[in-house]
């Protein structure tokens, strides 16, 4: 085979890395360079480089080691039994293209994911000398992100733990039993016990008892996981119930959600079809809801008899409009718990207005002055000022307060 | 109306100290403005922090704002305030003083582009003498004002970091790395020591039309506005990051308004990779209709003859395993009722493979679900206690569980404990028979009632039957005790110690049936 050049490398593994939906460099432990050989800092806040038509963000340097890959799991473009151009990387290929564009202020650093070639073995290994070069050789104090391959040695997780600031396994499917049918060659018990691993391995670096030496720092970042959405039959329900288990057993920052992407030359396996991305958008609301407003899977699930999120609007209204009978809220009154609860209301509004309402009572102006638009949270609140009145079990409220244009996903075409 | 000259566009410095003497002055806010420019320097336009000295040349009168100086000569209008509520007597020790939160805010809004920016402060300067919570109603208009600016800025500072691009040149020392940039506000200063963080080891100089910043390895330096021609044109890297932009881009999933709204247009000038996306986005659908309409192919022989071996799945109804490793595979398949799903794994008993006494928990927690061994947790660290002071070796026995999968609930980042119901372990006693029947103990003790049923088959009150041999009908007994985790949860210590005690006083029996 021609030896590629390393554009065209580029180009092959970027493209056969795209898929997976995360970028977050945020939420490591802050370093920088000072005193050090080489360069690099996270401050705790990630930084988006810059913004893909696509809109979704380049914060790292998102590619693979090789595309070449012994699974053949049927969503994927890089599954043995796909014909796209493959190419392989070498270690110090990815440390120079790391390290180049990171001086130039392209990136935040590296997230370095691969096909699984020879073994899982082998494969981790490679992607661990990656990350022990960077660490080591170049003293580079940048983000990095190792997928784990969870069929690997734990040995070498530990170690890949030693180098990343985040590690992450994909769960792929929110179904176990889709997994065993469009991936043959992986076993969803095996991903869990290696997300399981990471999360102790983390919670022993982060905790320890104060009398004894303080083990060595291990994924300060944490770990996340994908879900795709749309390639098995899983409704929203059973994918958000899917995301708490995960949340709760391995303590994992996010879950991210993949809407099933047409893909160059996609396997006969799966329709071809449009991403449903205003179902991804829904879901990742639904997430929201579940980690920072109070919200449990169930009872997000409740507002949607057939288990499937409305696309016309959020997550948090349609909750709303199926529990009208807690609504209107005193808008200075109610507890943040509740407020929380109020459409259009988001964690930054709520604190502001409990922190007003020390000083003043609230008035319709002032919390339109809190929130992004007031009209999705007119509805559902009184103020000094303003009562709803039959407002709040209008009819025609969904109507009046769901989006005029269509989801964005029908806008297309 | 009075203007006051201050030296530069984020002379806060200036700001500060014409506002007090502004402020000491008794000058309401709409009686002045703050401009950037004119002749004198920043202590020029300090107007008298004691009334009635001469005026200051630069603060100088537009209209009818020539009573400042009347009306604060001493012994001039007594009942004189400093804004609401602040009395004479305090304005005449000088004393002024801000909420906390004030300094940070207005050293955020100084930077903000907009020309009345100092005017806002000085505003919310007079308004907090009187209001000291001001700053706190996030919902006043003054304040939402300023809070919007200094989060513009802020965000300004963000994008900065961000979209800054080094181009690589040569001289006499190495390398040096030079950008162009244009903020969107006056974030140079304020961002410039994050370059010197990240980019320690580097030379770098940061070129924008407010100024320069320039760091030599040992010192942060800042110099006078540049242009873009001082830049370096050109870095061959800079192909690599397009090759890599466009690449990293999914045609599938055009949503140009989300890239513009965290990239705006006015950066993409100095982006190198913006040149990309009219074309990116011009060519998105038809690669997308191509990627949809585009007939599967067949697999190329070469690779599909390397593929993995598929995973070997359980078969449902295998007969029981006769090895203990045989056993510990073959839960991992387990589908006899629904708690696999959302476990980790089944945890099964561990011990050597002949073992005369058995010990049987209820099902795997939180530690133990993610370790695969059972007893690993806060209860297995009691039970461990327990045994080792009744003298029972935990490692001549077999420790397991009556449930193989931990059943639980998600609350966050925490799974809470639920009992296992009847159903379940009936369902799970297949696992328990097969471990009893590889492992051939003499004598189970079984800890709470959910192991008691596993192993009986029967509900039992354990409180009643405990201590008690039980013959069962392979010709082993069980003897029933309570569960560690029990022993946990009672809030009174000297029961808890009782209770305890008796446990031990179990686990010391069993040895003694042995």
């Amino acid at each position: 085979m021609a030896r590629l050049d390393l554009r065209k490398k580029l180009e092959i593994l970027a493209d056969a890395a795209k898929y997976d939906a995360s970028c977050a460099s945020s939420g490591s432990s802050k370093r920088n360079s000072v005193g050090g050989k080489g360069v690099g800092s996270t401050e705790g806040m990630g930084i988006c480089h810059a913004y893909t038509p696509d809109g979704r963000c380049v914060s790292l340097l998102k590619i693979l080691l090789t595309n070449f890959c012994i699974f053949d799991c049927a969503y994927c473009i890089n599954r043995t039994s796909s014909n796209v151009p493959r190419a392989r990387f070498s270690v110090q290929e990815v440390v120079d293209l790391t390290l180049n564009f990171y001086r130039r202020n392209y990136i935040e650093g590296l997230f370095l994911s691969s096909g699984i070639v020879k073994s899982s073995n082998h494969t981790m290994e490679e992607m661990v000398r990656v990350a022990r070069s960077l660490r080591e050789d170049h003293d580079f104090r940048g983000y990095i992100h190792l997928k784990l391959i969870p069929e690997a040695d734990p040995a070498l997780v530990e170690q890949a733990g030693l180098y990343a600031d985040r590690l992450s396994a994909n769960v792929e499917l929110p179904r176990d039993e889709a997994l065993e049918r469009l991936a043959p060659q992986k076993d969803a018990g095996v991903i869990k016990q290696a997300m399981g691993r990471v999360r102790l391995k983390v919670e022993e670096a982060k905790g320890g008892r104060k009398d004894r030496a303080r083990p060595p720092r291990f994924a300060p970042a944490g770990q996340s996981t994908q879900l795709i959405i749309g390639a098995d039959g899983a409704p929203d329900a059973e994918i958000l119930d899917r995301s708490a288990s995960l949340y709760g057993g391995y303590g994992l920052r996010r879950v991210y959600y993949s809407a099933f992407s047409p893909i160059p030359d996609s396997s006969s396996a799966l329709p071809p079809s449009k991403p449903p991305l205003m179902r991804e958008h829904r879901l990742y609301q639904a997430d929201w809801l579940m980690r920072f407003y109070g919200f449990s899977a169930p009872e997000i699930a409740s507002a949607s008899p057939d288990g499937m999120l409305d696309l016309a609007v959020d997550p948090k209204l349609a909750w709303a409009l199926a529990n009208r009978d807690r609504f209107p809220v005193d808008a200075n009154v109610a507890d943040r718990e509740m407020l929380l609860r109020v459409p259009g209301l988001g964690v930054k509004s709520v604190n502001r207005m409990i922190s007003v309402r020390r000083h003043r009572t609230l008035r319709l102006e002032d919390v339109q002055r809190l929130t992004r638009g007031i009209d999705k949270v007119r509805p559902f609140i009184t103020t000094l000022d303003w009562t709803p009145g039959g407002l709040t079990d209008a009819i025609d409220l969904k109507a009046r307060l769901a989006p005029a244009r269509a989801p964005e996903q029908l806008s297309l075409f | 109306m009075r203007t006051v000259s201050l030296t530069s566009e984020t002379d806060l410095a200036g700001w500060r100290e014409a506002a007090r003497g502004l402020l000491l002055a008794g000058v309401e806010p709409q009686g002045v403005r703050f401009r950037v420019g004119g002749q004198g320097g920043l202590f020029d336009a300090l107007p008298p922090a004691h009334p009635g000295e001469s005026r200051d040349p630069v603060l100088s009168e537009e209209s009818g704002g020539g009573d400042w100086r009347s009306s604060e000569a001493p012994g001039a209008g007594a009942a004189k305030t400093l804004g609401p509520g602040v009395r004479r007597d305090e304005r005449m020790e000088k004393v002024i003083t801000v909420p906390r939160a004030f300094p940070d805010l207005a050293a955020e809004v100084a930077l903000h582009r907009s020309e009345d920016r100092f005017d806002l402060l000085y505003r919310l300067l007079w308004r907090v003498q009187g209001e000291r919570d001001l700053l706190k109603v996030v919902s006043d208009r003054d304040v939402a004002d300023a809070m919007e600016r200094a989060k513009n800025v802020s965000r300004a500072s963000h994008k900065m970091k961000a979209f800054v691009r080094f181009r690589q040149t040569q001289d006499d020392a190495g390398d040096r790395w030079i950008a162009w940039f244009e903020p969107a506000h006056r974030v140079l200063e304020k961002t410039a020591p994050f370059f010197q963080r990240r980019f320690t080891t580097l030379r770098w100089t940061i070129l924008t039309p407010d100024g320069t910043a320039d760091w030599n390895g040992e010192a942060l330096s800042f110099g006078p506005p540049a242009t873009r021609d001082m830049a370096p044109q050109e870095d061959e890297v800079e192909e690599f990051w397009k090759t890599y932009y466009a690449s990293t881009f999914n045609p599938a999933r055009l949503k140009t308004r989300t890239m513009q709204g965290e990239m705006p247009k006015r950066y993409w000038a100095n982006l190198p990779e913006a040149s990309l996306i009219p074309e990116l986005v011009a060519r998105a659908e038809v690669r997308e209709r191509e990627m949809v309409a585009a007939p599967a192919t067949p697999a190329n022989p070469r690779l599909i003859r390397a593929v993995a071996p598929v995973v070997e799945r359980a078969a449902q109804d295998a007969p029981p395993p006769e090895t203990l490793e045989a056993l510990e595979r073959a839960v991992q398949g387990c589908r006899r009722c629904p708690l696999w799903r959302d476990a980790t794994q089944g945890v099964c008993g561990r011990g050597p493979a002949r073992a005369d006494l058995m010990i049987v928990g209820e099902q795997p927690g939180d530690q133990e679900d993610l370790a695969g061994e059972p007893f690993v947790g806060p209860a297995g660290q009691v039970l461990n206690a327990a045994m080792s002071e009744a003298e029972v070796d935990r490692s001549h026995a077999f420790v397991t569980n009556a449930v193989k999968h931990f059943k639980h609930e998600p609350r966050g980042k925490r799974r809470i404990h639920q009992t296992p119901t009847t159903s379940e372990i009936t369902a799970c006693r297949w696992w328990l028979d097969a471990e009893r029947a590889i492992v051939k103990p003499k004598l189970i003790v079984t800890l709470g009632a959910t192991a008691a049923f596993g192993v009986l088959g029967r509900k039992v009150a354990v409180t009643k039957e405990r201590g008690r041999p039980i013959a069962l009908e392979d010709g082993s007994t069980a003897l029933l005790t309570v569960h560690p985790s029990y022993l946990l949860r009672i809030p009174d210590k000297a029961a808890a110690a009782a209770e305890r005690a008796r446990f031990v006083e179990d686990l010391r029996a069993a040895r003694e049936l042995l």
